[in-house]
């Protein structure tokens, strides 16, 4: 049992990203939603499985509002920036055992013109335990509560805040050849290292964006796909991994390991590859920090090794493993990675506005709340 | 509680213990009333033998430090006039681990492994939160 290429991802979807919107969340999750059907060369009423992003529309809303005559399959996957990849696992598993044919992975949200993420934690039910026990303290913000694994890993292993300024960087290399990313002015070494400190150690330019938009994705049953409009792109391998102690980031008896050092071996044995065989990576960006650690979860090196992996220039557009294609969060939208998953598909497919020479395989990853994991290892078919 | 602007804690029964201990200045971890595995932050089951009989004991007060970060944006406008302030994340003797705010010491002489000990301010009445100040 495995659910090796049993589910491909068929269509997919985005908004325009913007900074300032007077749009809900809701209505720029159907607008992506309708992108990634129409995509696939569906029709909304074909839809018949949907996982919304933990935070905003709920399954009726699809079924009111695209009239879908038999919805068979719901579900959330609520890991924070986990959650949209992770997805991709409970959309497969349903594929798999029959329940549905076409499941419907969808985000909007209005990070920049709605409440910003001081106060959203403050509702979400996996920061419960910050909120007693370290919110009281003045601990409230991921960029806090990551700073500390960042100062850990730093503190340990000799990693700079130059080389998180390389991420910074090489990201927005990439959003600069993106016409659909928010921040496309040059950044530089300078223009990162003179950005306000937030919390030391990560500073401004260390930390993703808050966007408005929406972005959706089609996963169908990889016996359907091939009868479909794209070029499938199948999911090889995937997987979540939650980390020790996931309550808190203070509480993880590792802080400097994630998740996905658990799942990511097991995406790999399923897909039946190696990190060397992978041409492009997408990589949940929240924070600069947060690439360069996953770098090493993901095996693409040794733990303590990622600072001198992305110093090398490895993960630029030109180097052997090039990552966010698309700018990531920190320099397209934070579209809590359902935008990497699309931009995974599009490199896959050919057709990335930034695109890997020859790219075939790929791989996407997720990262949430307290150190939650999630990946999927893609090939075009 | 009136003027005091920052987040409060909203205890519950697994744990009022731990928040009535800060206000009469003890820190008290949670013990498995039958393995003896001490935890924190306070919670329902013992993940060592699985047991749901609570005690608790008084910690030492004692620990190391761990990691830490300096703040210097406000994410809740009650924290504004406390900018920059640093969260310290501490290795308590017990085996436990905690955060809480650094006082007493520059964040520039921070490293991991510096004893530290703990201490209560009271944030506003009926809430004590507890800090951490270098050992010595």
């Amino acid at each position: 049992m495995s659910l090796r290429e049993k589910g491909a991802v068929t269509g997919v979807g985005e908004t325009d990203y913007m900074r300032g919107t007077d749009r809900t969340p809701l209505s720029l999750q159907l607008e992506a939603s309708l992108k990634a059907i129409d995509d696939a060369g569906l029709r909304p009423t074909d839809i018949d499985g949907v996982i919304p992003y933990g935070l905003g529309a709920v399954a009726e809303d699809f079924v009111t509002n695209f009239g879908i005559p038999d919805l068979r399959f719901s579900a959330t996957t609520p890991m924070g920036g986990a959650s949209a990849v992770a997805a991709i696992q409970c959309a497969i598993a349903a594929v798999d055992a029959g329940i549905c044919n076409h499941v419907l992975l969808a985000i909007g949200r209005t990070g920049y013109s709605g409440g910003r993420i001081g106060m959203r934690v403050q509702q979400m039910p996996q920061f419960r335990v910050i909120g007693e026990f370290e919110m009281p303290s003045g601990a409230i913000a991921p960029a806090q509560l990551y700073a500390v694994m960042a100062r850990r890993h730093m503190e340990l292993y000799g990693t700079t805040s130059l080389q998180f300024a390389e991420i910074a960087v090489g990201t927005r290399n990439n959003a600069m050849l993106n016409p659909n990313a928010t921040m496309r002015r040059p950044m530089t070494v300078a223009d990162h290292q003179n950005s306000r400190m937030i919390s030391d150690p990560l500073r401004l330019l260390d930390c993703s964006l808050e966007s408005d938009g929406g972005a959706a994705v089609v996963i169908s049953a990889a016996d359907r796909a091939p009868d479909m409009r794209q070029t499938p792109v199948l999911v090889m391998g995937v997987a979540e991994g939650h980390p020790d102690s996931p309550s808190a980031i203070t509480q993880r008896p590792d802080m400097t390991t994630l998740g996905l050092a658990k799942a990511a071996p097991r995406a790999f044995a399923m897909a039946g590859v190696t990190p060397d065989d992978i041409d492009v990576a997408e990589i949940y960006d929240c924070f600069t920090y947060n690439v360069l650690c996953q770098i090493e979860d993901a095996g693409f090196c040794k733990k303590g090794e990622g600072g001198p992996f992305v110093e090398s220039g490895a993960i630029r557009l030109n180097g052997r493993l090039p990552v966010n294609t698309h700018g990531g969060l920190l320099s397209q939208a934070h579209m809590a990675g359902m935008n990497h998953i699309v931009e995974l598909v599009r490199q896959l497919r050919g057709e990335a506005a930034a695109q890997v020479a020859g790219a075939k395989m790929g791989l996407v990853t997720g990262y949430g709340d307290m150190g939650d994991g999630s990946i999927a290892i893609m090939r075009r078919a | 509680m009136t003027g005091y602007a920052k987040l409060v804690p909203t205890p519950t029964a697994d744990t009022q213990p731990y928040w009535d201990g800060l206000n009469e200045g003890r820190l008290r971890l949670q013990s498995c009333a039958d393995c003896g595995k001490v935890r924190h932050y306070p919670r329902p089951v013992c993940d060592a033998c699985f047991s749901m009989n609570v005690a608790w004991v008084d910690a030492s007060g004692r620990g190391r430090v761990h990691s830490w970060t300096v703040t210097h944006h406000a994410f809740h406008p009650g924290f504004k006039l406390d900018l920059p302030y640093t969260l310290v994340t501490v290795d308590l003797d017990e085996g436990v681990r905690m955060q809480a705010q650094l006082r007493r010491l520059d964040a520039g002489e921070l490293h991991i492994g510096l004893p530290v000990r703990v201490a209560f301010e009271q944030a506003t009445e009926g809430l004590a939160l507890p800090v951490f100040m270098p050992a010595e």
